[in-house]
């Protein structure tokens, strides 16, 4: 029942992938939240903020909510919520890559 | 009566007039205890009460404030109220709403607080420091707890905490709460608000609240300067979900916990149980020696003795599963399940956040009503309201119990691996599930239907549950159970007795079936002839309408009057009232019904109206009629 595990999609310009998109480890950047107001702000609050680093982390048994790690914490999101969340890619780990 | 649950809770916000002093002082004082959600306020509210608390390890299980005296060393009176994890004062969910009301001072039935202690996660101080903002704008005196020193340490982190009080113009504090290091500087800050020595912190540029992003780089400059270095991140949680949230062993390890969880329930407890059984049929005994023949003895030993003792008989086996809810919930495992349950639980239209208050209703329903607050979508938490009382509670336990250990032989199944009686009733755990399963889906694609809702849910670190939360609970527990035991269905084996003696033939109590409580009985026996029942098994069906495991007292009332029988046990006597196509009956008529006064009480506030009760009671009524009467025919076909 392995729910598709995306191959990172190079198609589009980098700001169209989404949280949803990212292989687990992949570390990126969040650029912005397309969600309702109140929805985004709880997000905001748990670190899901502009410009902070995520890692995708597990994904709970049968395909499940995904676990985030971000500001310190783990939080889990389903994959419709992950999706709305543009993310941009880590310079950072670039970096790891060409080291 | 609905306060035979210790859970229900008072109307309003009011604290039980026993805890506040009389009013001779012009107002009590009043310290709340915030924090966000899993930043050990129930643990440091029980340490500096010692009240009982629930404490749990799972993000906003405290929906419900909770109040307590202070131990101070001094003479001091001070009250700390205990409010629901936020992350922020803007409030969404309802228990967010309960904790900005209050501190703002906006509920009209509970008096602003006149201090704050504002615990505060040490190990991820750059989100929680978020906060300190508004707390800091409510120009209160404040004292700031950065809580979990030892495990910051452990594993290298640090803070300079002279620099952070410098920076908050506050009193800040490095302590454990789970340890009890720090406690004393908590001590001095309450004395020094019951003195009015604290004074509001000295006005410091804050960020403007309603900006997220500002706040958090306002929180984030705050760490730099406290020269905060944030701990490595915590390893053996890492390691332990990589095998409970393993895509085949998680799912196995979750099936395996459930299972024996209910297979140790019976068979560790039964011992417990036989011994205390003894115990009450001796007891019994022995008065009917000892006091001289009269009405009162009647009354004592087969009303009260029989009754209330055939109840208490259970109390092992209902602390040992809070024991293991409780276990589960402290270590941080229930939020792994909710993670696990929310695929399956989408499916039937809710969400993982309704597992942890459902599986809390295997407990009891009147908590887990109230746990569903965490649920911010309205429709689901409705829903989830509504086939909670499905789930087996405790109280039908004794039920169980009772009716298997009568007509189920004990015999080993699946070579061994289960006993006969261990898989009936795990069979009637599953069919009280399966039932909510299907109420659920109807309900969301009908009047509940809402379009899918975001699942956002903060995943706690393992930590070991504490000998301390873990006994709290338990005692807490015993007492609620006891307090049952000794008040309704105490009133319930009381009435029923006088019932049951009534009125007197020539001076002389009348046979059972003359009697008034049989003559209720023989009146409702023909809408219960179908499902297999008899008159006798009628009043206990009506007995339990407070309660379920009144019944239980009831037939032990009853077969105590009718004398010799309470020698042979309640198991001999239910045997010749009852066929096993109605035994079976019964069993799903007990897994579906509403017989619980407080469930329904604590329903109608939470839902605040009588629509939503009335309905739940009629739905589950028609489905214990309609199930036990198709079991009772099902039965009677295959035993044929």
């Amino acid at each position: 029942m392995g729910r598709r595990k995306k191959p990172a999609r190079q198609a589009g310009p980098v700001s169209s992938r989404t949280l949803a998109d990212l292989s687990t480890g992949e570390r990126c950047i969040l650029d912005r939240l397309d969600l309702p107001e109140d929805v985004a702000r709880r997000l905001m609050e748990l670190g899901f903020l502009p410009g902070n680093e995520i890692v995708p982390g597990r994904r709970a048994p049968g395909g499940g909510p995904r676990v985030f790690r971000v500001d310190g914490s783990e939080i889990a999101l389903r994959d419709d919520t992950a999706a709305r969340l543009y993310v941009r890619r880590d310079p950072e780990s670039d970096l790891i890559v060409l080291a | 009566m609905s306060s035979c649950h210790g859970d229900v809770p008072r109307t309003g916000l009011l604290p039980n007039p026993s805890i506040l002093p009389p009013a001779a002082h012009d107002r009590p004082i009043i310290v709340a205890i915030v924090g966000p959600p899993n930043s050990g306020k129930s643990t440091l509210f029980n340490r500096l009460t010692g009240l009982r608390q629930k404490v749990a390890n799972f993000p906003g299980v405290t929906v419900e404030h909770r109040m307590g005296k202070a131990k101070l060393k001094e003479q001091h009176e001070v009250f700390l109220v205990d409010l629901p994890g936020v992350y922020s004062l803007s409030p969404r969910a309802e228990d967010e709403k309960v904790t900005h009301d209050v501190l703002k001072g906006e509920r009209p039935d509970f008096p602003k607080p006149d201090a704050v202690i504002l615990i505060l996660d040490s190990t991820n101080l750059g989100r929680n420091l978020v906060l300190a903002a508004p707390i800091l704008s409510l120009q209160l005196p404040t004292l700031v707890l950065l809580n979990m020193a030892d495990d910051l340490k452990q594993r290298g982190g640090k803070v300079d905490v002279a620099a952070l009080a410098a920076e908050l113009n506050c009193p800040v504090a490095l302590i454990s709460a789970a340890k009890g290091e720090g406690i004393d500087r908590i001590q001095q800050f309450l004395i020094g608000t019951a003195v009015r020595l604290n004074a509001p912190p000295a006005r410091i540029e804050l960020p403007v609240l309603q900006d997220v992003p500002k706040c958090r780089q306002w929180a984030a400059k705050l760490g730099v300067r406290a020269s905060y270095q944030a701990p490595a991140p915590p390893l053996w949680t890492r390691r332990l979900d990589a095998v409970f949230l393993h895509p085949v062993a998680g799912p196995l390890i979750f099936l395996a916990v459930v299972i024996g969880v209910f297979q140790s329930i019976f068979s560790w407890a039964q011992p417990l149980m036989n011994g205390l059984q003894q115990a009450v049929l001796w007891s019994g005994h022995w008065l009917t020696t000892v006091l001289p023949d009269s009405p009162w003895r009647s009354l004592l030993v087969d009303g009260v003795w029989s009754g209330v003792g055939s109840v208490v008989v259970f109390l092992p086996q209902i602390l040992l599963l809070f024991l293991f809810i409780g276990i589960l919930e402290d270590s941080g495992y229930l939020a792994r399940a909710a993670l696990i349950a929310d695929r399956t639980m989408a499916k039937i239209g809710l969400q993982g956040k309704s597992f942890i208050p459902l599986l809390s209703a295997y407990a009891c329903a009147v908590p887990a009503i109230m746990a569903t607050r965490v649920i911010e979508n309205k429709r689901d938490r409705t829903a989830t309201i509504m086939i909670a009382p499905l789930m087996t509670c405790s109280a039908r336990l004794p039920v169980y119990t009772l009716v298997i250990a009568a007509f189920v032989p004990n015999i080993p199944i699946i070579h061994g691996v289960f006993s006969l009686p261990a898989a009936t009733m795990l069979g009637l755990y599953v069919l009280g599930f399966l039932a909510a399963v299907v109420i659920a889906r109807l309900l969301k694609s009908t009047v509940l239907k809402s379009s899918r809702s975001s699942f956002v849910l903060e995943m706690p670190p393992y930590r070991w549950p504490t000998f301390q939360s873990l006994s709290l609970r338990l005692v807490d527990r015993a007492k609620v159970f006891l307090r049952r035991a000794g008040t309704v269905i105490l009133a319930v084996a009381i009435v029923l007795w006088v019932l049951a003696h009534l009125p007197l033939h020539d001076g002389k109590t009348p046979p059972l079936e003359q009697s008034f409580a049989g003559m209720v009985g023989k009146t409702i026996e023909p809408a219960i002839q179908p499902l297999g029942f008899n008159w006798k098994i009628g009043i206990g069906l009506i007995t339990s309408l407070a309660a379920r495991e009144v019944i239980v007292g009831t037939l032990g009332t009853i077969y105590g009057i009718e004398g010799d029988e309470q020698s042979k046990g309640l198991q001999q006597a239910v045997h010749q009232d009852l066929s096993a196509a109605g035994a079976v009956a019964l069993l799903v008529f007990f897994a579906f019904a509403m017989q619980c006064f407080s469930t329904l009480a604590v329903v109608k506030r939470e839902t605040g109206g009588w629509k939503w009760p009335i309905f739940q009671f009629s739905y589950m009524l028609a489905l214990a009629y309609s199930g036990s009467w198709i079991a009772f025919h099902i039965t009677n076909f295959f035993l044929k």
